[in-house]
């Protein structure tokens, strides 16, 4: 096991380093670019016992095996001469290390009970018993910033306790682990000994740290991240330690958060009903009609999760139960389409975000069948409506319809009508079918939308003309 | 006792070829509110048009509906025997309303209007001038420019393609935003009161 000790001669010099200025064994591994996983996953005191061997300079003294497991002090107070070579030897504490009253160990350089960069998090909180806890909070601003010296192989400190505790969550809970799954676990550490650590980025870089009306704190990772690349080293240093203070206590544990991607079902839907909107029609707390299209599709998801059916979306935000087998979701379908005579839905099933996003695609690119019951002021003769049978792939000017305008930017979209075909009814009406551009507003095409909408059916005809029923063909 | 508005053209609808079996567009989408002698002008009433439309989802809040300035019936423009000769847009030497541009679905660079904010200049073949306000406080969508290629519109269809402009309101004004407007029902009473002043001082 110990042959495979990822340090070789090249970072000894700096291993030595971050060791005696009170930086824990796993930390060093990242500055030294380590980037398989195995080491890191050995338990702490091994791998203080075998960094402390590597550092061993030509050493003929073995450190002495205490009876009892030493506390770390000491054994570390040892490290700490080995590594001063024969200077300074000295058996009760004297040199480098001060032991102070409340048996805390502080210096200046060397406090190796808690890791001054990662606050413990590579230390205690990666071990088996503490993940048995589960509870924690994670605040790491400045350690971050610490992070972003330097290398660009420097590991980053997340995804080295991801390296070790994903294997130690997944044994606990008997799931397996997919870095890329849709639940995710947040653990939340905070350390509010250096919380404001960074505030004094503040002063230097003032541009960078301006209040939003939504942020809690100025102090945001991306804020922070800006200053330091503005921040000149020379600026920096004068201000901040480096390497930073040993902390006093180790970082301390919050919560722990789980949240799941959202889910999306699609399906196709047929409306049996004209006074079933889409969506719900509520004017000033009254409801106008009953139900909708998305109401009577979704509650049932809630709960649980024509001829040619127009298909739709839903999203469904942090489910808490994602896995359906197909029985299941058949039943869902019959559940719905039992419910209400206003509806029935087709092919419902589970898909992924990418889908959605060719489904919305895939909207634009169609044409669309409609067919609409037309209403004419003048009184009309079947003569007066053929010609529209022979107009193909007209082009229409379309300004955003003043129905939608208040929530839709004010555009002209262009638009074709490929065909129509006209059936006469009476002397007011008559039925049109129309094949047009996905994206037409047809009944701003009929009435004309104050005329905002050109060349309409009114002007085509020559007369006012307004649509009194639509259906979607297709 | 004041100008009275003239009997012919105290009509609601515009001059149609047939009373509509059906209701009308504006009917259907749109409420009718009025104001009378803008700007103090005795008949220059106009019409403005507000969507009917509502915040879908069951929201708090009064939902933002779009503006029509139109020419109510009796507008003395509107009157037989009136000829447009020209319509202008440009209300002052600094500010023309066909400047207006709006962009993004948050409408910006918008002009704003009060209610007493002139739209355009109507000139007519007996000399006569009359001015169009927007009678509503908002951001300026559009005006209508067709009606400066063929201004015999605003007198053939005053409701609909010969309407003026489209003002928004602003979002917290949703709900004041008709205030110092009259009801059809309020407008119509006014409309016989000096219907009948006129009938009875001639």
């Amino acid at each position: 096991l110990f042959n495979m000790f990822p340090l070789t001669v090249e970072n000894k010099h700096v291993a030595q380093l971050l060791l005696s200025t009170g930086t824990c064994p796993r930390c060093i591994f990242r500055f030294c670019g380590v980037d398989f996983h195995a080491p890191y996953k050995l338990p702490y005191k091994e791998l203080l016992n075998e960094l402390q061997k590597f550092l061993e300079t030509e050493k003929d003294e073995l450190i002495s095996e205490v009876p009892n497991p030493p506390p770390k002090k000491i054994r570390l107070q040892e490290l700490e001469d080995g590594i001063d070579g024969m200077d300074n030897l000295s058996q009760n504490g004297e040199g480098k290390i001060l032991i102070i009253e409340d048996g805390s160990i502080a210096s200046k350089n060397s406090n190796l009970n808690v890791c001054n960069v990662c606050l413990g998090i590579l230390q205690d909180f990666c071990e088996k018993e503490f993940i048995k806890k589960l509870s924690v909070r994670e605040v790491l601003k400045w350690i971050k910033q610490s992070l972003s010296l330097e290398r660009n192989d420097t590991v980053q400190l997340k995804e080295a306790y991801k390296w070790i505790t994903h294997p130690l969550f997944s044994e606990e809970l008997g799931v397996p682990i997919d870095g890329k799954s849709l639940f995710e676990v947040s653990v939340v550490f905070a350390h509010p000994e250096t919380v404001e650590d960074c505030h004094f980025l503040r002063a230097i870089c003032p541009d960078c740290f301006k209040p939003a009306k939504n942020k809690q704190s100025v102090f945001t990772r991306m804020a922070v991240m800006k200053a330091l690349n503005k921040i000149k080293e020379e600026d920096f240093r004068k201000q901040f330690p480096c390497p930073p203070n040993s902390p006093k206590a180790v970082c301390s544990v919050v919560e722990i958060e789980c949240a799941h991607g959202a889910v999306f079902v699609a399906g196709r839907y047929n409306k049996y009903s004209r006074n079933l909107p889409q969506t719900p029609w509520i004017i000033d707390g009254e409801r106008k009609l009953d139900s909708s299209v998305e109401e009577l599709i979704s509650d049932h998801l809630l709960t649980v999760f024509k001829a040619e059916r127009r298909p739709f979306a839903i999203e469904l935000v942090n489910p808490h139960r994602v896995h359906f087998t197909s029985q299941e979701i058949k039943e869902l379908q019959q559940k719905i389409n039992n419910s209400s005579n206003k509806i029935q839905v087709r092919d419902l099933q589970l898909v992924t975000r990418e889908a959605i996003g060719h489904m919305k695609e895939g909207e634009e690119e169609k044409t669309k069948t409609y067919s609409a019951l037309i209403w004419t002021n003048k009184a009309i003769q079947r003569k007066d409506i053929e010609f529209l049978d022979d107009i193909k792939d007209l082009k229409i000017d379309q300004k955003t319809p003043l129905r939608v305008l208040h929530r839709r930017p004010l555009a002209v979209r262009t638009r074709i009508i490929h065909s129509m075909e006209t059936h006469y009814v009476d002397e007011h009406h008559f039925r049109l079918y129309l094949k047009t551009q996905a994206g037409t507003y047809i009944k701003e095409f009929v009435h004309g939308d104050f005329g905002r909408t050109k060349p309409n059916i009114c002007s085509l005809m020559d007369v006012t003309a307004d649509i009194l029923e639509l259906d979607v063909e297709h | 006792a004041g100008a009275g508005r003239c009997p012919q053209g105290a009509g609601f609808a515009a001059p149609e070829v047939a009373m509509p079996a059906v209701p009308s567009l504006v009917d259907r989408y749109f409420t009718r509110w009025y104001k009378a002698d803008v700007k103090g002008k005795p008949c220059e009433d106009h019409c403005i048009l507000q969507h009917s439309n509502c915040n879908n989802t069951g929201s708090i809040f009064a939902p933002r509906r779009i503006c029509v300035i139109t020419l109510a019936g009796p507008h003395l423009v509107l009157q037989s025997g009136k000829a447009i000769k020209s319509i202008s847009y440009q209300i002052s030497t600094n500010c023309s309303r066909l400047q207006n541009k709006v962009s993004g679905k948050f409408k910006r660079g918008a002009q704003f209007l009060t209610e007493l904010a002139p739209l355009c200049k109507i000139y007519c073949s007996d000399g006569e001038e009359y001015t169009m306000s927007s009678c509503v406080r908002g951001w300026l969508m559009e005006v209508n420019e067709s009606i400066l290629h063929k201004p015999s519109i605003l007198q053939e269809k005053p409701s609909t393609e010969g309407y003026t402009a489209v003002v928004l309101p602003k979002f917290e004004e949703s709900k004041s935003i008709t205030e110092g407007l009259l009801t059809q029902k309020q407008y119509e009473e006014v409309v016989v009161k000096s219907i009948n002043a006129t009938t009875a001082t001639s």
